[in-house]
């Protein structure tokens, strides 16, 4: 056996969990605050993508570009919780998903109304080239997003495990009608964890958006992202990151070495197995704290 | 309460009324009429776009520079399939019956051809499937009313290994070279298997196939198994994203972009550009040439959008390599019916008369170049029993921004082919109870 | 046997005028485009209502199972020379069951979103396989398969009317069925588990046993309503087709109708298979000429979006609820009644 080769499809697959987890956090922050499982987030990072690169080439410099867009996310998910999932409080999480889904096609079609289909490049200006060590590929640009997701990461951590706002988000989550009887302002802490959400979707859909550029296909990283979020727990951030790395890793090593002998192209399909085998050994997911309620 | 028994209430009477309506929809009489499956939202959006607003800007240069075809003038209308089998059948089940009735069918998707098959055949309207579609549609004998026009994808398959081969110095030098297909997990994508393997075993070039799967926005595993194997060339047959994401992990993986050879839909602008830098220097067959040199593309600007009719919402897509494939797709739609019109009168024919004239297409280098067209394609020449038509193809390279052409018009091996092509096209007579024409007498009786 | 009430009145009123008079309208579209498809999306809500609405256990790779009945049919009828059509169509409906219950036995250990997403590997796997082994293609590599001429004793089906009109058969006897079977003691143990899993066992029932057998019955009628797709509306279908967006227009069609209810099947797929072609004629008629068609088809895909999120606020309860109402309000006036998720 090849131990280098392995070195290296072994960082690969890790790297590429990190990409899955920029998404799968997203979903992972409105799972948290509303229970609901957000099918739109892959519009979301698609219209946030594809309004930043078209402020870019309208002229519009990087930050003013980045800070633009991070309104409009910002206020589309005010819109999203104050239009669609507050008046559907009370619903099955079937109908809040369905609900997403219908959401979806609304976010991806303004996204197009607004910007256009065309397929735009963006460059972030890192290399995606592999850094000068010997055997192993690294690629600058895979480092640079792992960054940027351990940064995102602990801040969140952080967040909601030590400031009073992190509070209120978690009280939020565990029970709606004691959070309000407590005082806690809801709407106000929707509005911002949707807010955050657009945040994680605008950086989402920038690192993704410079490796497949900007197009209507973003929105279908979700389906990278989905097992992610089975096996870390859909309420667990920390379970987002390290169940990215867990899928980005078994689903290329599986597809290298196992691969070429069932036909190949298995790693669509073998992330959610893996996802599923894990589950049914713990069926709440790596970090999923709260019991899972029936649909 | 009574908002919702409102809203019931309306939405059934909107159903009820929808069911019943007609389901054809008015044309303007005396016209040649085409009913466009188009794509113009969704993931494939940009070359839907680009390919039905090249054609559409065509047939409107034959109307407003020529006032029709010998006078007939030229009608279309569009339904959207999203790029969606399903839709596309609605659509063709909404448009078929039209009056004036349809002259050919364009969907410019593999699934919405396949399904409609059946159905054009009865109605006896032709189904082009120009540059794509299946590939055992060549035969006209069994296939009489579907047209894989310019290209199947065997004969691109072929095409292809024919220009490595050049490449590398000539065929004989192939047997000691590999080569990696990196293809799209999907019929389309799978289709030229068999074929590579046969070149593989012709030529002696080693050879390996790796699926992606849709939608192909992950492919690190894919290419670091390329890297171990250290081919001499990659061939990319993608779809969509999975073309740039092809090119960013090839160079990620240091593969060079120079030794990556497209197919036909890993072609255009929209596959290289969002991959920036990474697609420098990468090759791409395409059976059109891009740009706006030619006296056809530069009649359009100057008569269609002049008039403020173009189909373009962004001119500056106007040559590109969906655009253009529009524009030949046009030509080859238009000249069809010329030629019927030669046979049946200058009137509006029937979808059949207008098959006719598909299969007596001939545009040699001489005609290409009065209608405009020398260098955007070479010929085609179409007959009973070969619908391809012995397109030729050439190949593109991208410079960052742009295309340019890097090798003569190159021929597919069809004699190797057509055995294969014959009996997969007496499989599918077989199954399905189709005795085949015989293309010898059509010829005779001609 | 279940009571023959006023309600079973209106549905057989309604399935003789679907069967009589209906054939006579002359508009192939109407059948081949707009009937057929919705009476195989209707039988395929049927069954995930049957798991998802009674039982209680959600999937989102309804497609996937679609895809095994249609495969399964095609290759029966392939391989297996003179087989009659329904027996063909039976056989397509009991693999599905068979590949149902295996992909159903994580439901034994999960619950809620974990075991939906957890469907998906079947929904994924499913398309790979077929797509991948050309055998199930009946050796064409690109994974197509196209429908044979189709018989049943001597008559071709090969005409749109007939293909509804099989079709139309087909799918009122398993629904009739399925009454049959909701109303009787499988139907109260499905509620049970869906309900209160732990009361359920307390109760007796075998749990183990009746998820499985949701999960069975479910994916027959999901397998042949996969084989009337491909054999009766298509006629030439890939592994493509039975793709995610197919599994979720399938839970559309529960949540819209009403879940738990077999009416919500019928009452959803008219919405779901109808509205978009609705929105589309219109967007043609009133801006086709106006506007550029790409903009007019953007537009009506919000639009799509939008009525789907407004429906679900005024009606959660699906449309089934809402024809409950209307009747019984139409019967009493003045009382309102609760929307209770139960049978018809």
């Amino acid at each position: 056996m090849d131990w280098g080769f392995f070195a290296g499809v072994a960082i690969a697959g890790l790297l590429a969990g990190v990409m899955y987890s920029l998404v799968a956090i997203g979903f992972v922050l409105i799972y948290k605050t509303s229970s609901v499982l957000n099918f739109a987030q892959g519009a979301m990072v698609l219209f946030a993508a594809l309004t930043f690169v078209s402020l870019h080439e309208e002229g519009l410099p990087f930050w003013v570009a980045f800070a633009v867009t991070l309104g409009a996310m910002i206020v589309l998910g005010i819109l999203i919780e104050a239009l669609v999932l507050r008046p559907l409080v009370n619903q099955p999480p079937i109908t809040l998903f369905l609900a997403t889904l219908g959401l979806s096609y609304v976010i991806e079609g303004a996204a197009q109304l607004f910007w256009g289909t065309q397929v735009h490049s963006l460059d972030l200006g890192i290399e995606d080239v592999p850094l000068p060590l010997n055997a192993i590929l690294i690629s600058q640009f895979d480092v640079f997003c792992a960054v940027v997701a351990g940064v995102i990461v602990a801040a969140l951590t952080i967040l909601f495990r030590y400031t009073r706002t992190g509070l209120a988000f978690r009280a939020a989550a565990e029970d709606q009608y004691a959070a309000l009887n407590t005082g806690l302002r809801l709407p106000v802490i929707w509005a911002s964890i949707w807010g955050v959400a657009g945040f994680v979707s605008l950086v989402a859909g920038l690192l993704w958006g410079a490796r497949t550029g900007v197009q209507f296909s973003l929105s279908l990283v979700v389906l990278k992202s989905l097992p992610v979020l089975v096996l870390g727990g859909f309420d667990s951030i920390l379970g987002a990151i390290v169940g990215g790395l867990i899928i980005g890793l078994t689903e290329t090593l599986a597809e290298v070495y196992i691969g070429p002998y069932v036909g190949g192209g298995i790693d669509q399909w073998i992330a959610y197995v893996i996802a599923l085998g894990f589950l049914l050994v713990r069926p709440t997911g790596l970090f999923g704290q709260r019991s899972v309620e029936r649909v | 309460m009574s908002l919702r028994k409102h809203l019931a209430g309306a939405v059934f009477a909107a159903a009820l009324a929808g069911l019943g309506a007609p389901a054809a929809q008015a044309q303007t009489p005396g016209t040649q009429y085409f009913p466009l499956q188009s794509y113009r939202v969704g993931p494939y959006a940009a070359g839907g776009t680009g390919f039905f607003g090249g054609f559409i800007d065509y047939m409107n240069l034959i109307n407003l520079r020529d006032g029709g075809v010998n006078g007939v003038k030229l009608s279309w209308s569009e339904c959207e399939t999203q790029y969606i089998v399903e839709q596309g059948v609605e659509c063709y089940e909404r448009m078929k019956n039209s009056n004036p009735p349809p002259s050919a069918w364009n969907p410019l998707s593999v699934g919405i051809a396949y399904a409609m098959i059946p159905g054009i055949t009865a109605d006896k309207v032709p189904l082009i499937t120009i540059d794509h579609g299946r590939t055992d549609s060549t035969d006209g004998a069994v296939f009489p009313y579907v047209f894989p026009l310019l290209m199947n994808p065997y004969s691109e398959t072929s095409a292809i290994v024919n220009f490595i081969g050049s490449k590398v110095g000539g065929d004989q030098n192939l047997g000691s070279k590999s080569i990696v297909v990196l293809y799209h997990g999907s019929p389309y994508g799978r289709e030229t298997i068999p074929i590579y393997q046969l070149l593989a075993q012709k030529y002696g070039f080693k050879l390996q196939q790796i699926e992606v799967p849709d939608p192909g926005t992950e492919q690190e595993a894919q290419w670091l198994e390329i890297r171990r194997i250290h081919p001499d060339f990659v061939v990319l047959r993608g779809w969509g994203v999975m073309n740039p994401v092809a090119l960013k992990t090839a160079q990620k993986t240091g593969f060079p972009a120079n030794h990556i050879i497209g197919n036909v839909w890993s072609n255009s602008e929209e596959d290289a550009k969002p991959a920036g830098d990474a697609a420098k220097g990468y090759i791409a067959l395409t059976t059109q040439a891009t740009g706006t040199s030619y006296p056809v593309i530069q009649q359009i600007e100057s008569t269609v959008y002049a008039a403020g009719k173009g189909d373009m919402a962004d001119k500056s897509r106007i040559g590109s390599v969906y655009y253009n494939l529009g524009v030949v797709n046009g030509i080859l739609n238009v000249e069809a019916v010329r030629i019927a019109q030669a046979k049946f009168g200058d009137q509006t024919l029937t979808g059949d008369q207008v098959r006719w004239g598909f299969e007596h297409l001939n545009l040699s280098p001489d005609r290409v170049k009065a209608l405009g067209a020398a260098g955007l394609f070479h010929s085609i020449d179409v007959t009973c029993s070969d619908h391809e038509g012995h397109g030729l193809v050439t190949f593109q390279q991208w410079d960052g921004t742009q295309w340019h052409r890097i090798s003569d018009w190159i021929a597919p091996d069809w004699a190797l082919l057509r055995p294969i092509i014959e009996a997969s096209a007496n499989k599918y007579a077989a199954q399905n109870g189709i005795t085949p024409r015989d293309c010898q007498s059509q010829v005779a009786s001609n | 046997m279940a009571r023959f009430n006023k309600l079973h009145a209106a549905a057989a009123a309604l399935f003789l005028l679907m069967a009589l008079v209906v054939p006579f309208i002359p508009s192939d579209y109407l059948f081949d485009a707009i009937l057929t498809p919705m009476l195989a999306i209707s039988l395929a809500a049927l069954g995930l209502n049957l798991l998802a609405g009674y039982a209680g256990q959600v999937s989102l790779g309804s497609a996937a199972f679609m895809a095994v009945g249609a495969f399964t049919a095609y290759n029966c009828l392939l391989r297996v020379p003179g087989l009659p059509l329904l027996v063909d169509l039976g056989l397509a409906g009991l693999v599905t069951a068979a590949v149902g219950v295996f992909f159903g036995l994580p439901s034994l250990r999960l619950q809620g979103f974990y075991l939906a997403v957890s469907t998906l590997a079947a929904q994924f796997f499913v398309q790979w396989a077929l797509t991948n082994f050309a055998w199930f293609s009946g050796g064409d590599t690109s994974g197509v398969i196209t429908t044979p001429p189709l018989f049943i004793g001597p008559m071709a089906i090969d005409s749109p009317v007939r293909r509804y009109l099989l079709s139309l058969l087909i799918v009122a006897a398993l629904t009739a069925l399925a009454v049959r079977l909701v109303s009787g003691r499988a139907g109260r143990e499905f509620l049970a588990v869906r309900d209160h899993e732990l009361a359920a066992r307390v109760l007796g029932v075998k749990i183990l046993r009746t998820k499985l057998f949701a999960c069975a019955v479910s994916s027959f009628y999901i397998g042949v309503a996969g084989a009337l797709w491909a054999f009766l509306y298509l006629r030439t279908v890939e592994p493509a087709g039975f793709d995610l967006d197919r599994s979720f227009e399938i839970l559309f069609v529960i949540i819209i109708g009403g879940l738990a209810s077999i009416r919500g099947a019928f009452l959803g797929a008219a919405f779901i298979v109808v509205l978009p072609l609705l929105l589309s004629r219109a967007g043609a008629a009133v801006f086709g000429s106006t506007f550029d068609s790409g903009l007019v088809d953007i537009v009506e895909k919000i639009i799509l979006g939008v009525l789907i999120i407004f429906f679900l606020r005024v009606e959660p309860a699906g449309l089934s609820a809402l024809v409950a109402r209307i009747r019984w309000q139409h019967i009493t006036r003045s009382r309102t009644v609760e929307t209770s998720g139960s049978l018809t």
